[in-house]
């Protein structure tokens, strides 16, 4: 049986600027063996590790098809992240997985999707969007909900340009604050959701962002007939272990690395938002 | 305890079963008196045992006290389960070498001994089983753990005497070992009942001149821990508790509670079951090469909930809540069990003395919810 | 954060303020590891160590020592000036050490009694931290500060790596050791249970209560501090213990008594000793 604790180093073959904080990182896995052996799904995530400082939890945004080029999209946001900011191509990470649960991407196969995504935290679902797109002709209709604090905290720009010009498909963004050359909605993501029509019963949602968000955004959806089992979200914990052991990413009677960080909503619904869970 | 399997030995003759297990290549480990409690250590002949020696316990209070009797296993624990025998509180997992074309990876493994624990207690061996469920039997077996558990004979020694925090009937783990040891000793006054758990014991127990136990001894035994689980104080509502305490979320309890919680961490250290660690990646002056090393965390660090920016359980009322939950309920939906043998440790070395009976009969109380529980409604 | 773009050696200055030399020494006695250290930095002022004393600036400034007088008041913000990043080093620094006792006192008096000619010295009436004089970037505790803190801290600042420093009881490396409580077996008024750790609990595996030299275990290295709960432990120190509340205050009024939860904590069992003893 493997080792769950042991990483392998896997090079930078790419570091591609999303913003300048957020940087994706086309990862291949030294080792040949390891590299043939590795599969993944959508929405699963590795650890990632720069040796001698520490390990992060970051989504594999890249296609599930091609799993020997690993896309990581990472904001350089604390400890470890700012230390793989400086890092360029050619030099070493380590990777431990791929780890959880993923996307239903099986199951939205012919159904309508729409994706609802907050601030800044919407990488995790990128990797979905980009996997429905390379096959279009599989999925329904796409509606793209997409909400930030400011217009400085769009990121993502030309993807969401790209998006928007797929056929069946749109892309509706908003700022809680407007600004001068921010020329879509101004107000909260949940407000978009009355600008757009779905199917109840054909659709399935996919969810990325703050709980608070979730919690109130969901409940809104599920009054216009969407059953709690067609919404899907993604959820964010401290995580050390990956793989339910170190016990920091509990959330009520999950482990969110082990049982999500995809989770069906009406199995998460008590433990949204809740303070101190 | 079966009239066939059960024998009887001499608590003088008890140097004979040490003798048997050194044989076999165990390196014996038992209590022994250190610091004024006892704690684990080598055992090489009868009187390293604490002998005449037993402790009482209470809230926030340890004491031993002599007894001058020939009693072997008077003493009912110490600090110490038998948490770390297994899960260590410090192990290497990997060391990491820069090369000239990236990095090499070697993972590590201990290379423990062969290791016999005398006098460990039905609630320590039911820990055991639930740590084992944890890292043995989930989706990945951890293999430090598998390797240090693999080298463990657990001789369990049955309780004839409750501390007043004791609990275990509650929890159905004691005071009478079921399963999970190789050998299951019952001291009676100046004998031991000994009967094997395990292909390894039975091995042990051929090796010694002993005649099987007589129907009295058998009746004493069983009326003595009998005796012993009903002494206890009980812990009440078992069925009910893992949705109550989800429940109770909002109860007042909580915020009581935690103006007496320390967060010092003690209780999830001394806990059977507490399986929480956190892993450190240690970096060589040089830059060449560093090591992983997993040590035991607790839910009442600052970092334990920590995610880039804030902390998802800031205050000392929400780390509370997370262990006694975790602990009562969550477990059952993760492991089909709880996560709490009635050892009592957490209630003994609180060094506020909180007693989580106590804290648990009050958040079974109707009386503490918020009226403002959420309705449902954003 | 980076120490320095290129190849040029970070230059390490340390410098002292009122304190007993005691976290140098720690520094000097890294023995191996110094020599090491030595590799990785350019020593450029450290009179503990060596004549060599080279101006700034510094691209790690470790400050020992506390504010005592007017003329540190100004040398302070000099070596702040000079340092990309500062460090405080030991309970002086960070806290105001065991000469903040001033703070509750009368300082003429204090004069007299210590000094024949007490008009010769010029103090001020309180004995600072650094922090509250300039911005400190980072802070290692302890009376001393633990060596091998300080170098886990220099190797994370030398790989530009934001270092990790818990501020986690003192129980939890307790524990880790193995070690009996203290305070549940022998009843002893142990501090560890609200003391950060980072010390590996020396104190305990000695059989001895921590007296609080690394100061309160509040959470200083990420996210917002929350100051542990010295008044429960305070109340367990008088009402099972049995400390009379003058020796609660002075539990808590020791190394780091000055720093903030734990002078709270003094503060109002000195008012409880005020009431009794007016009752």
């Amino acid at each position: 049986m493997t080792n769950p604790h042991v990483i392998h180093a896997a090079t930078i073959v790419e570091k591609i600027r999303e913003t300048a904080d957020i940087h994706t990182y086309r990862l291949r896995i030294n080792d040949e063996a390891e590299r043939q052996r590795y599969h993944f799904a959508a929405g699963q995530f590795n650890m990632v590790s720069l040796f001698g400082v520490g390990e992060v939890a970051i989504s594999i945004v890249s296609d599930p098809e091609e799993p020997e080029s690993l896309d990581h999209t990472i904001r350089a946001v604390g400890r470890v992240t700012n230390a793989i900011a400086r890092l360029q191509a050619g030099d070493v990470l380590g990777i431990r997985g791929p780890f959880g649960q993923g996307w239903p991407l099986d199951e939205a196969h012919g159904r309508d999707v729409v994706i609802v995504t907050g601030g800044l935290g919407c990488a995790p679902v990128v990797g979905a969007i980009e996997y429905v797109f390379r096959r279009r002709d599989q999925y329904g209709a796409v509606k793209i909900l997409h909400g930030v604090k400011t217009p400085e905290d769009m990121v993502f720009h030309e993807r969401f340009d790209r998006w928007e010009r797929q056929p069946d498909t749109e892309v509706l963004l908003t700022s809680d604050r407007p600004g001068k050359l921010w020329r879509y909605h101004v107000g909260v993501v949940t407000e978009l959701f009355e600008m757009v029509s779905f199917n109840p019963m054909r659709t399935i949602v996919l969810m990325c962002g703050p709980e608070i968000m979730m919690r109130v955004g969901v409940p809104i959806l599920l009054r216009r007939g969407l059953p709690a089992t067609s919404v899907y979200v993604s959820l964010e914990r401290h995580m050390e272990c990956g793989i339910g052991l170190c016990g920091h990413c509990q959330m009520g009677p999950y482990f969110v690395c082990k049982d999500g960080p995809v989770m069906r909503y009406d199995r998460i619904e008590p433990w949204l938002g809740r303070p101190g869970v | 305890m079966s009239v066939e399997g059960c024998r009887v030995l001499p608590s003088a003759d008890c140097h004979l079963l040490l003798d048997a297990l050194q044989a076999k290549g165990y390196c014996v480990i038992g209590p022994t008196l250190r610091d004024e409690a006892v704690v684990w250590d080598t055992i090489t002949r009868v009187s390293d045992l604490p002998i005449g020696w037993r402790d009482r316990q209470e809230p926030g209070r340890y004491r031993l006290e002599r007894t001058g009797t020939g009693e072997i296993f008077g003493v009912v624990h110490g600090p110490q389960s038998l948490k770390p025998f297994a899960f260590a509180p410090r192990e290497s997992l990997l060391q990491i070498e820069r090369t000239s074309n990236g990095w090499s990876i070697h993972p590590l493994f201990p290379k423990p001994e062969k290791i016999a624990l005398l006098g460990a207690r039905p609630c320590d061996v039911a820990g055991l089983a639930i740590q084992d469920q944890i890292f043995l039997r989930g989706p990945y077996r951890d293999p430090p753990y598998a390797s240090r558990r693999e080298n463990l004979f657990v001789i369990v020694v049955n309780c004839t005497r409750a501390l007043s925090t004791c609990f275990c009937s509650s929890m159905k783990t004691g005071p009478r070992a079921q399963t999970g040891f190789d050998l299951a000793l019952t001291e009676l006054d100046d004998v031991l009942l000994i009967e094997a758990g395990s292909e390894a014991g039975k091995a042990i127990l051929t090796a010694l001149p002993m005649s099987p136990a007589s129907e009295a001894l058998l009746a004493k035994a069983s009326k003595r821990i009998d005796a012993c689980a009903e002494s206890q104080t009980r812990l009440q509502e078992q069925e009910v508790l893992p949705q109550a305490l989800y429940d109770a979320h909002d109860h007042q309890r909580w915020d009581e509670v935690a103006s007496r919680c320390l967060a010092c961490t003690n209780c999830t250290m001394v806990c059977p079951t507490c399986f929480c660690h956190t892993v450190e990646d240690r970096p060589a002056l040089d830059g060449q090469h560093g090591e992983r090393t997993r040590l035991w965390d607790s839910c009442f660090t600052h970092e334990h909930g920590y995610i880039h920016g804030k902390n998802i359980r800031p205050t000392i009322k929400d780390r509370y809540r997370m262990w006694l939950t975790h602990k009562f309920a969550a477990w059952h939906d993760q492991f089909g069990m709880s996560g709490c043998v009635g050892c009592g440790r957490c209630i003994t070395w609180c060094p506020v003395g909180i007693d989580v009976r106590e804290e648990v009969a009050a958040l079974l109380a109707s009386d503490g919810h918020s009226a403002a529980r959420r309705s449902g409604s954003p | 954060m980076s120490f320095v773009e290129g190849q040029r050696k970070p230059r390490l200055g340390v410098f002292k303020f009122a304190s007993c030399d005691g976290c140098q020494l720690s520094v000097l006695n890294l023995e191996d590891e110094l020599l090491l250290l030595g590799a990785a930095l350019d020593i450029a002022y450290f009179p503990e160590a060596s004549s060599r004393m080279e101006p700034g600036p510094y691209d790690l400034a470790l400050v020992e020592g506390s504010i005592t007088t007017e003329e540190d008041e100004h040398r302070i913000k000099a070596v702040r000036e000079q340092a990309k990043v500062l460090m405080t080093i030991g309970a002086c620094a960070t806290a105001g050490g065991i000469q903040a006792l001033r703070n509750w006192a009368d300082i003429g008096s204090y004069k007299q009694c210590v000094y024949p000619r007490p008009d010769f010295i010029r103090t001020l009436a309180t004995s600072t931290s650094i922090a509250d004089h300039v911005k400190v970037d980072y802070e290692l505790r302890g009376c001393p500060i633990d060596k091998d803190q300080l170098l886990r801290v220099v190797t994370d600042l030398l790989a530009g790596v934001r270092p990790r420093i818990p501020a986690d009881s003192v129980c939890l490396e307790c524990k880790r050791r193995g070690n009996v409580c203290v305070v549940v077996a022998k009843g002893m008024p142990c501090l560890g249970p609200v003391t950060s750790g980072g010390c590996g609990a020396i104190c305990p595996s000695m059989g001895r209560d921590c007296y609080g030299c690394f100061g309160p275990a509040e959470g200083m290295a990420k996210g917002v501090g929350y100051p542990p709960n010295t008044a429960s432990l305070a109340k367990q120190f008088h009402d099972r213990l049995g400390l009379i509340p003058i020796d609660v205050v002075r539990r808590f009024r020791g190394i780091n008594g000055a720093a903030a939860s734990f002078r709270r904590e003094s503060e109002a069992w000195a008012v409880k000793r005020t009431n009794s003893e007016g009752s």
